[in-house]
């Protein structure tokens, strides 16, 4: 089957049923999505598909029908999303396994709502856990991207 | 990872230096330093100044040798050693380095022992001082119990510096200059003439020096990089997804494996049909391992499949089938199995003798690490050696499994350490090494990458065990005179130094930790510990022993100081024997706004505890609204001595609260059938961000010795909580987790 992902198309043959999660970790090598639960209650595993956040976990690769957007092809080390830089800048991480699934939901929250109040940041990041507690950096670091974003 | 090919070769080929002679040892060998595992045969160019500090002509590589579970310890490893190198953050690279026995941690043993933190006398510090001897004598490099920090700021420092007065002293040689002529700045000499000599052209001679026996230190006010925000050296890696984890790790020709293993722990296996999995698509071979099976496939998620379409006749729990029985089983060690009786001041009998003011009983649940990266490792056997990437915190007791696993040399086995993606404990255990190991043998060459599924993860932690508490207290004249408190519990130090071969003697500190040691002067106190038997392997979880006890401690301190109708934090400063505690507990008053009304329907919660060294004071304030608890604001206070990060110790302190307060509120393994009855998170709840409150910390630095902090702001957390409950609907709760008892929103 045939999957768009970071603007580059691929032809994979794995089974249908097979969770996208696993498909980009394992056969693309695409390693920056986390597996936390499998059972879509963690959002470890959270990609764009079609410029909206979903947990690759719940999405059979069947089901793709639209261009995937991972953290890699967020933005890079050297060229950072302006989402990144504001992790970056506001220190968000602890060990950092969430982050990849925190960091593309809030970049699908502000591509969205480019100027979320509280509580619309808290809902778009409910279903993304934070076993280390970063969740007052990460909205910091929502409402610094925002500014950025603004700013262009 | 440029580091990792040279430095992990050569451990391959090297070995680190092994300990002789065990206990015949005598003290004054034991004073001295372990050869250095960077100290001999370095490929031509590098040169090993101390065994922390590594040249070569690409640049300056810092050892850290203390693991990276997210408490940020590589970095500020790599801090304590540049400050004194003089060497920008930016302008240096971090390598784990070899496991060796000169990276033993001298603080772990100590915070073992039966002193009090605030006990600063003779005998406790002849007892630290040989606690430390045991850690170095035992090489225990081990991550955990809040000591990088303490463990590191003096030594790495030191480390550091000799470093630096090695590769002046190359200079002056170089140059015909005194060494007080030269000055050293971002990873250079410079010579009064303004003749710079890079850390890199000197290294070759400065490593053929011997370390000089005496360095000075920099003073505190001339720090550049220390006190100070830092950016993290990992931030850029973890806010990119190209941080790589033992989840991560690959290699050509990768096997993809998974485990299934008994849910009751130890049942065993009766029966394996694996004909049906066997012929699943990708699927390269299924094996028996101990208590369990295993599968190598072509992707993680085929091993997944497989792994549940074998069919496995597992056998019977060998412990008490349930949470009840588990409980009973913890009950009836306050009859029969008496621990310690580390605090006895006073005479409790007399003063409770005409009968209790307070007498209640308090329960927290068993509790799961379940770190959001499940356990994995990567193991390969090829040219004749074994090579371990994994996340652990425990290296050197890793390649030990692997080693005996193995048969081979430890010279020949090699383990490059990974950051975590979170442990808070659970990577003190190495039972997911021993089944890398099993399954890279059986795949003949291949590497093999092992990926537990969380509900594996779940099923096989080694928990924070539950424990009961009895306490009973007398007040008088407005105050607090007596205090009973005796704690039923599992040793989580036999559990689990049974299992790393360690042996430990005499009472269980962690039984009563965060409760016996509290700095407060109540005219009769007594704490006892009794020691419930092993029902279950349990193990230490995030500030362990103190994670239950000052939920019993602080909660039955703010039962009595209510009973005497006094204020919970002007009782507690009337108590307080210990003027950083009372600082802490000060300065969380004036946070919090304490006294003032905090409006209707609305209270405030007090909980206090020193545990590591640490004191940490915080105030919860909650609402009870028509809908339930709404938990409003954090207010928390610590006192390390001396700040080394501000921005990094704000993290920490918050992430600690909501470690301390998501459990409280949800955290809660149950039994049933010998089976842990939570498999993920949909079961095992933890705080999301819409349930976090607004968290505002203080991190006090005053002086005195350098403490840790990944650990200390989670026990006050329940308690704090716990007591605001109280104050806004006069509902004691005395069992955790709290929402079985009310409803939060």
């Amino acid at each position: 089957m045939r999957l768009t992902v970071n603007g580059t198309e691929h032809e994979v043959d794995v089974e249908p049923e097979m969770p996208l999660l696993w498909v980009l970790r394992d056969v693309l090598g695409l390693t920056g999505t986390k597996y936390g639960c499998g059972i879509g209650q963690c959002g470890a595993c959270t990609v764009h598909l079609g410029g909206r956040a979903v947990q690759s976990c719940q999405i059979a690769a069947g089901d793709v029908d639209g261009p995937v957007t991972t953290i890699e092809g967020l933005g890079t080390p050297e060229a950072p999303h302006p989402v990144q830089a504001a992790w970056i800048e506001t220190q968000v991480a602890q060990c950092g396994y969430c982050q990849s699934g925190q960091i593309m939901a809030a970049a699908a929250l502000l591509a969205e709502t480019p100027q979320p109040d509280a509580a619309q940041i808290d809902a778009a990041l409910h279903a993304n856990l934070c076993r280390c507690g970063t969740y007052p950096r990460i909205r910091a670091a929502v409402r610094l991207a925002a500014d950025k974003l603004r700013e262009g | 990872m440029a580091g990792m090919g040279k430095i992990a070769r050569r451990g391959f080929l090297i070995g680190a230096a092994t300990v002789a002679g065990g206990l015949a040892l005598g003290v004054y060998s034991l004073r001295q330093p372990y050869s250095s595992p960077l100290s001999k045969d370095l490929p031509a160019g590098m040169a090993a100044l101390t065994p922390y500090v590594v040249i070569d002509r690409t640049g300056v590589t810092l050892i850290t040798p203390r693991a990276e579970m997210g408490q940020g310890a590589t970095s500020i490893q790599a801090a304590l050693l540049a400050e004194e190198l003089d060497i920008p953050l930016d302008a240096v690279r971090t390598d784990p380095g070899i496991p060796a026995p000169a990276y033993y941690n001298a603080r772990i043993v100590a915070e073992g022992l039966p002193f009090a933190a605030t006990d600063t006398g003779w005998l406790a510090e002849t007892a630290r001082e040989t606690g430390a001897m045991v850690g170095k004598l035992m090489s225990l490099q081990i991550t955990g119990g809040s000591t990088t920090v303490p463990d590191a700021y003096d030594r790495l420092r030191m480390a550091g510096a000799t470093a630096r007065a090695m590769l002046v002293t190359a200079a002056a040689r170089r140059l015909g200059l005194d060494e007080a002529a030269l000055r050293t700045e971002a990873g250079a000499v410079i010579a009064p003439d303004g003749t710079r000599l890079s850390y890199v052209e000197l290294a070759p001679a400065a490593g053929r020096l011997l370390e000089p026996r005496k360095v000075a230190l920099k003073d505190p006010s001339d720090w550049r990089i220390l006190g100070k925000p830092m950016q993290r050296l990992d931030i850029v890696a973890k806010s990119t997804g190209t941080a790589r984890y033992g989840i991560d790790q690959t290699a050509p020709g990768m096997l993809f494996a998974t485990v299934r293993t008994n849910p009751a722990r130890g049942g065993g296996v009766l029966h394996v049909d694996a004909s049906r999995a066997e012929s699943m698509r990708g699927v390269v071979k299924v094996m028996r391992l101990p208590d369990g099976i295993g599968v190598l496939a072509d992707n993680t998620w085929r091993a997944f499949q497989a792994a549940k379409e074998v069919e496995i006749e597992w056998g019977p729990a060998p412990s008490p089938a349930n949470t009840e029985a588990l409980f009973d089983s913890i009950a009836g060690a306050f009859e029969t199995r008496r621990d310690s009786r580390l605090k006895n001041e006073g005479d409790v009998e007399a003063a409770l003798a005409g009968g209790a003011d307070v007498e209640a009983e308090y329960r927290v649940p068993f509790l799961a690490h379940a770190p959001l990266e499940p356990m994995t490792a990567f193991a390969w056997f090829r040219n004749g050696m074994l090579e371990l990437r994994a996340g652990t915190q425990i290296p050197r007791f890793v390649i030990d499994t692997a080693q005996r696993l193995s048969g081979l040399h430890e010279d020949l086995v090699g383990l490059y350490a990974l950051p975590m993606g979170g442990s808070f404990g659970r990577r003190l255990e190495d039972d997911f090494i021993d089944q890398a190991v099993r399954l890279a043998w059986a795949a003949e060459g291949r590497p093999v990458r092992l990926t537990w599924s969380r509900e594996e993860d779940m099923a096989r932690d080694f928990p924070r065990p539950a424990a009961i508490a009895r306490g009973r207290g007398r007040v008088e004249g407005g105050q607090v005179a007596a205090l009973d408190l005796a704690i039923a519990a599992p040793s989580v130090s036999a559990s689990q130094m049974g299992r790393l071969g360690v042996p430990t003697m005499g009472p269980d500190t962690a039984i009563v930790a965060g409760a016996w040691d509290q700095p407060f002067a109540i005219p009769s106190c007594r704490v006892t510990g009794h020691r419930a038997p092993e029902t279950v392997p349990v193990s230490s979880w995030r500030s362990v022993g103190a994670s239950a006890n000052a939920f019993f401690h602080e909660s039955l301190m703010d039962e009595l100081i209510h009973a005497a109708g006094a204020d919970p934090l002007a009782e507690r400063l009337r108590l307080c024997t210990h003027a950083p505690s009372a600082r802490v507990l000060e300065a969380v008053g004036q946070l919090s706004g304490w006294g003032t009304d905090p409006g209707p329907g609305r209270g405030r919660g007090l909980a206090f505890c020193l545990s590591f060294g640490v004191p940490c004071a915080e105030v919860v304030e909650v609402t009870a609204t028509a809908e339930g608890i709404r938990i409003d604001r954090v207010l928390a206070v610590a006192e390390v001595g001396r700040v080394l990060d501000p921005v990094n110790i704000e993290n920490q302190i918050q992430g600690g609260v909501i470690w301390g307060l998501g459990h409280a509120i949800w955290g809660e393994l149950t039994h049933a059938e010998g089976r842990v009855e939570q498999a993920n998170f949909d079961s095992y709840r933890a705080m999301r961000i819409d349930e976090c409150p607004e968290i505002v910390v203080q991190a006090l630095g005053s002086g005195g010795p350098v403490r840790g902090i990944g650990e200390p702001p989670v026990p006050p957390a329940a308690p704090a909580l716990a007591n605001a409950i109280f104050a806004a609907t006069g509902q004691r709760l005395r069992s955790l987790p709290l929402a079985r008892s009310v409803r939060f929103v």
